[in-house]
């Protein structure tokens, strides 16, 4: 109820707040531009930081009028996340950890608070106190808006990362006329087994394949699920009219698919992708001569 | 039992398909620096993909808890995987070959204790399973114990 009435009071802390920053805002953003953070992002130009401050400012200010000083969505905010993002991915380029980048955001407040410190001088003291308690969520708010854009940020280059690496990890690669090979690499889960059986069933259209190999030399574990998306892949290659060969199948790993019980019997396999290659190839009647050892023989 | 002592050295989460894959690397490393040879190490880490899956798939996430054992001069790895799903009813037949109630091939549970030295099972209905496996160094369990 305190909350509700005191929002409602016609002069609130925060509105005094919001006022005296825009009332202030040249001043602010000149202070603003020779701290740390605006400063090391904005080397080419002050006049570009003090620009970028004002900005800030007038955000601030915005938020405060509007009696949002606590909410991390408030609208005033939304106009400055991009700034915000872009300064703190450039200070992240800089090598500045998180926790420095809070530090720096908490330093403007010093600058803030002296300001409306003698403002509000001569006013009763009880109102000073209010709106410097107000100022101070303020900028609380502010650190815990750029923190989480940095967060975001990170989150973005996540997702951003592993969906290119969805498509990084499986080429495929023509051998030999009519043979086709993709190395797996890393964990082969229900997503990524998706990509590799489309991209392998297009390069068999494609390139007119009857032979598909298989490698998963560069797969750490071949468990039970891992299998079925192998199996499944290699009778989706066979209604296509391709024949798939699994290769790179280690000592280590043979030994845990016999144990698991896996019954491959229905797959061509090989030991290493030479060898598969050599199986393609002499299943379709390609011979490959050594020059040097027919040479010796014919001698 | 085996006398044996150890410490949990290590309690992860499963979630989601990004814990599997840091159940297998953890298991991985902490078999290796236990001196695990590399089949050994292959095996262990692929009964713990399977049981931690079934923990995700059927048991709707939990966690992992990995010790590290002592018996004598035998070293091993004990891990348990609890959930808190719907439980297993009939425990043979979940660990009959070809059994699943999940479209899979149905050798994860049967496969896993194929792969490992000792395997139990603890599956109350409604209030969850948790499935315990040690792995002991150098293959061959305890010798002694079978006479026991």
């Amino acid at each position: 109820m305190a909350d509700h009435e005191a929002a409602g009071e016609r002069n609130s802390s925060a509105q005094e707040v919001g006022e005296f920053l825009r009332r202030r805002r040249e001043q602010i953003a000149q202070r603003w531009a020779d701290e740390t953070l605006f400063r090391t992002v904005f080397t080419m130009s002050r006049d570009e930081a003090v620009e970028a401050c004002r900005a800030v400012v007038e955000a601030l200010a915005a938020v405060a009028v509007a009696d949002q000083v606590d909410n991390l969505g408030a609208a005033g905010f939304i106009a400055v996340r991009d700034q915000l993002g872009r300064m703190v991915a450039s200070r992240t380029r800089t090598g500045a950890g998180s926790t420095q980048i809070a530090d720096e955001v908490a330093a403007l407040r010093t600058p803030v608070a002296e300001l409306l410190r003698s403002e509000l001088e001569g006013s009763p003291s009880g109102r000073t106190e209010e709106c410097s308690v107000t100022l101070t969520a303020l900028m609380g708010t502010l650190r815990l808006v750029v923190l989480e854009t940095a967060l975001n940020a990170g989150q973005e280059l996540i997702d951003r990362q592993r969906l290119q690496l969805l498509e990084v990890a499986t080429p495929v690669i023509k051998l030999w006329d009519g043979v086709v090979a993709v190395p797996l690499i890393g964990t082969l889960d229900s997503a990524r087994s998706q990509v590799v059986m489309e991209s392998l069933l297009d390069a068999v259209v494609s390139q007119q394949a009857r032979f598909a190999i298989l490698d998963i030399t560069g797969v750490p574990t071949v468990d039970s699920l891992v299998a079925q998306h192998l199996m499944k892949t290699v009778a989706a290659a066979r209604l296509m009219g391709a024949e798939c060969i699994v290769s790179g199948i280690r000592p280590a790993i043979a030994q845990t698919i016999v144990h698991l019980g896996i019954d491959l019997g229905s797959v061509i396999t090989r030991a290493s992708l030479a060898d598969a290659l050599a199986y393609a190839l002499h299943e379709q009647g390609s011979v490959v001569v050594d020059r040097n050892r027919t040479g010796t023989s014919a001698r | 039992m085996t006398e044996t002592s150890g410490s949990v050295t290590a309690c992860l989460p499963i979630h989601s398909d990004m814990d599997l894959a840091w159940v297998r690397q953890h298991v991985r490393q902490t078999a290796a620096q236990l001196g695990f040879g590399l089949v050994e190490q292959t095996k262990l880490v692929t009964a713990a993909s399977e049981l931690a899956r079934n923990t995700l798939v059927h048991g709707g996430g939990g966690q992992v808890e990995s010790t590290a054992l002592t018996s004598g001069i035998s070293r091993g790895l004990r891990l348990t995987f609890r959930d808190e799903g719907p439980g297993i009813t009939d425990i043979q037949r979940a660990l009959s070959d070809g059994y699943t109630s999940g479209g899979g091939l149905g050798l994860g549970l049967g496969g896993a204790r194929r792969l490992v030295h000792e395997f139990s099972i603890d599956s109350r209905p409604d209030e969850g399973t948790a499935v315990t496996v040690i792995c002991w160094v150098g293959g061959a369990p305890h010798p002694r114990q079978e006479g026991r």
